[in-house]
């Protein structure tokens, strides 16, 4: 198994995308923060990369990867290996290489110019979503065998994470704005992993602005221990379920 | 102005004590001749300094009733066995110094206070500590009075069971300086004060105003430190106050301002810092104050204007890291921004003049948004609420079109 993510990774190191994702990273982080004089402004910036980049980067990529190594997997099922262990080695492969390249990108300009607990609790959240989007992206891709029609779903899930369930949230909020939807709220944001990791962040960065009687809710919630420990392992659970899904069906699909 | 008072007070306290050589002085304590303070004030004339040696005291209330000079040595106890008012003054002239003042009575009924001040006029209560008093110091028609280097300490559950600390109730010409309050439901309480200056004061993690101003007018308050109040600083139906040099800081919650200025007219906001408060200042029928060279620093909102405040004008001041800077609730503005530093400003300065040459608008779409429906708060700094931000900058419709600082500074001020 470790020879295979061994393999992966090797691959897609030498992979000019990765390259070229992790310069242009590297580039925003350096610039964003040498440009400004204000650390704050700086990792606000970083926060629009780290919500909306670093998804969509994640989940194309990892698709895309998935169907072009269909030929590889298929040599690997014809030797005497786990399905199972060739998948999570896969997985294992692209996340690890995606980590890395989010670690050096952006990881190290906040650690050297802003390391503060918002800056750390940045790149934990760009780590973790970086391993949620590659799990969504293994589930996307196993499910359909057309390959355009797997990007096409990639790309709508990423829409939809990042864009649509904030439509629909805000859309909720104004229709049933007479009734007290703060704990309904909670609920609705642990359904999508931008939202939860944007949270995280905000309770650092805006925690005046949070203070506010809704923000306190989000804020007693979110910012007490158990509240974190929760919102982590919903977290590991985005991380983890698309995962398991994905598996099951390779295990049962006739390649 | 302010200044020359204060050293009149100085010469005339040192011309009454030079006018008393031959007054007496009085020493209290377990082996003088007086064993109890109010003993040796009975027994005292007008002038004379009364001594007293370090030791507890349980008298119920002391009755301060002519002009004497009451001074601790090495901080005395005088206990009110959470009974007693602690010591009343009701002569003028009076001075009381050096003391440690502990556990008054509590009453809703009538106002207990650790030292209260009757109708007199030139009192300086100074260098104290009060703990665990109902009302700390209490002014009731007192004029040109001096509470100095004071240091005050409650322990409020709630609103109700607690008191104001330094409460001034229809007075004149006081002087509040150095004193440090907290725990009181109000740090220091204005009511009808007029001419009164309050200096260097700290006042902290009070139940509900760290100072709190009603139908004062013309007083000014100048290099205090107001943090942690679980209200901030009100200030109400007034006009000619002048808020100077003063830090509003950690001021959190809902309903919970730097500072919060209702029905306050000509009045002069300069200098102050605002840091981490959910709101720095709140307008609310404000009329004609001038806000300038304050900095506003990672605050929720830097400011709230509600549209009845007309005719303010906010100048010279640095928004640095704020979430909002400005909201309001209407679209009607009657006030004046002009030649601020904003930090989200993203405009150019072709000319070179220090000024950016497109106009910014301080309040974002999404405040608005959030002023008509707070739980919206949660999708702040999304990707959608980010799209509304820049959607609104290229097409206004929402955000009222005049609040617009035309004259937006490049640089940061420096302050």
């Amino acid at each position: 198994m470790i020879k295979i993510i061994k393999y992966v990774m090797a691959d897609i190191l030498r992979n000019k995308i990765i390259i070229a994702y992790t310069i242009f990273l590297l580039v925003i982080g350096m610039s964003v923060f040498n440009l400004e004089d204000n650390t704050t402004k700086g990792l606000l910036s970083l926060l629009n990369i780290v919500l909306i980049v670093v998804p969509l980067v994640c989940i194309i990529f990892s698709t895309i990867y998935v169907y072009n190594s269909a030929e590889f997997v298929e040599l690997l099922v014809s030797q005497p290996l786990q399905r199972k262990h060739i998948w999570l080695s896969l997985f294992c492969g692209i996340a690890l290489a995606l980590v890395l390249a989010f670690f050096i990108g952006i990881g190290l300009p906040v650690l050297l110019y802003s390391f503060s607990a918002t800056g750390i609790i940045l790149v934990a959240v760009g780590l973790m979503l970086t391993v949620i989007f590659v799990a969504i992206a293994m589930l996307a891709a196993v499910k359909t065998r057309d390959k355009a029609k797997g990007i096409g779903i990639a790309v709508l899930l990423w829409l939809y994470f990042s864009l649509l369930f904030d439509g629909l949230i805000l859309f909720i909020l104004f229709q049933f704005s007479d009734y007290p939807l703060e704990n309904f709220m909670l609920f609705l944001s642990t359904l999508n992993p931008v939202d939860i990791g944007r949270i995280f962040i905000l309770l650092k960065m805006d925690v005046s602005a949070l203070m506010g009687y809704t923000g306190a809710i989000f804020q007693n919630f979110f910012g007490t221990l158990p509240g974190m420990i929760t919102a982590t392992i919903v977290m590991l659970l985005w991380m983890v379920l698309p995962l398991y899904f994905s598996l099951r069906i390779f295990n049962r699909k006739d390649l | 102005m302010k200044f020359n008072r204060w050293i009149a007070i100085l010469f005339m306290l040192a011309g009454t004590y030079t006018n008393c050589v031959n007054a007496a002085s009085l020493l209290v304590g377990k082996s003088q001749q007086y064993k109890l303070i109010q003993q040796a004030i009975n027994a005292a004339k007008a002038g004379d300094t009364i001594l007293v040696s370090p030791g507890v005291y349980k008298e119920q209330t002391i009755v301060i009733n002519k002009t004497i000079f009451l001074i601790g040595i090495q901080y005395p106890i005088i206990d009110g066995e959470h009974t007693y008012q602690i010591i009343s003054i009701k002569a003028n002239n009076v001075l009381v110094k050096g003391f440690k003042l502990m556990h008054s009575g509590t009453s809703s009924l009538i106002d207990i206070a650790g030292i209260k001040v009757y109708d007199a006029k030139n009192v300086v209560i100074e260098d104290n500590f009060l703990e665990d008093t109902f009302f700390g110091i209490f002014l009731q028609g007192a004029t040109n009075c001096t509470i100095k280097n004071n240091n005050l300490k409650a322990y409020a559950k709630t609103d109700q069971q607690s008191a104001n600390g330094i409460h001034c109730w229809k007075c004149d010409s006081l002087y509040i300086i150095g004193n440090t309050v907290t725990g009181h439901r109000d740090g220091i309480y204005f009511e009808f004060v007029t001419h009164s200056l309050i200096w260097r004061n700290r006042s902290f993690k009070n139940s509900r105003y760290g100072l709190h101003f009603m139908f004062s007018h013309n007083d000014a308050y100048i290099a205090n430190i107001f943090q942690k109040n679980s209200a901030g600083v009100s200030v109400m139906f007034t006009h000619g106050v002048k808020m100077f040099n003063n830090v509003f800081e950690d001021n959190w919650g809902d309903g919970c301002y730097g500072i919060f200025l209702k029905e306050i007219t000509d009045s002069h906001i300069s200098g102050n810092t605002f840091l981490r408060n959910t709101t720095g200042i709140f307008f609310e029928g404000a009329t004609r104050i001038v806000v300038e060279k304050n900095t506003f620093i990672k605050n929720g909102w830097a400011a709230k204007i509600q549209a009845n405040s007309i005719q303010n004008t906010i100048s010279n001041n640095n928004f640095l890291a704020n979430s909002f800077d400005i909201a309001t609730n209407g679209s009607l503005v009657e006030n004046t921004f002009n030649k601020n530093y904003w930090d989200k400003y993203e405009g150019y300065d072709l000319n070179k003049d220090g000024f950016g040459d497109v106009p910014y608008h301080p309040v974002s779409m999404f405040s608005m948004i959030v002023a008509e429906n707070p739980t919206t708060m949660i999708l702040f700094r999304s990707f959608m609420a980010t799209l509304f931000d820049k959607t609104e900058k290229i097409l206004p419709s929402l955000t009222p079109e005049n609040l617009v600082d035309k004259l937006p500074y490049m640089k940061p001020l420096r302050l």
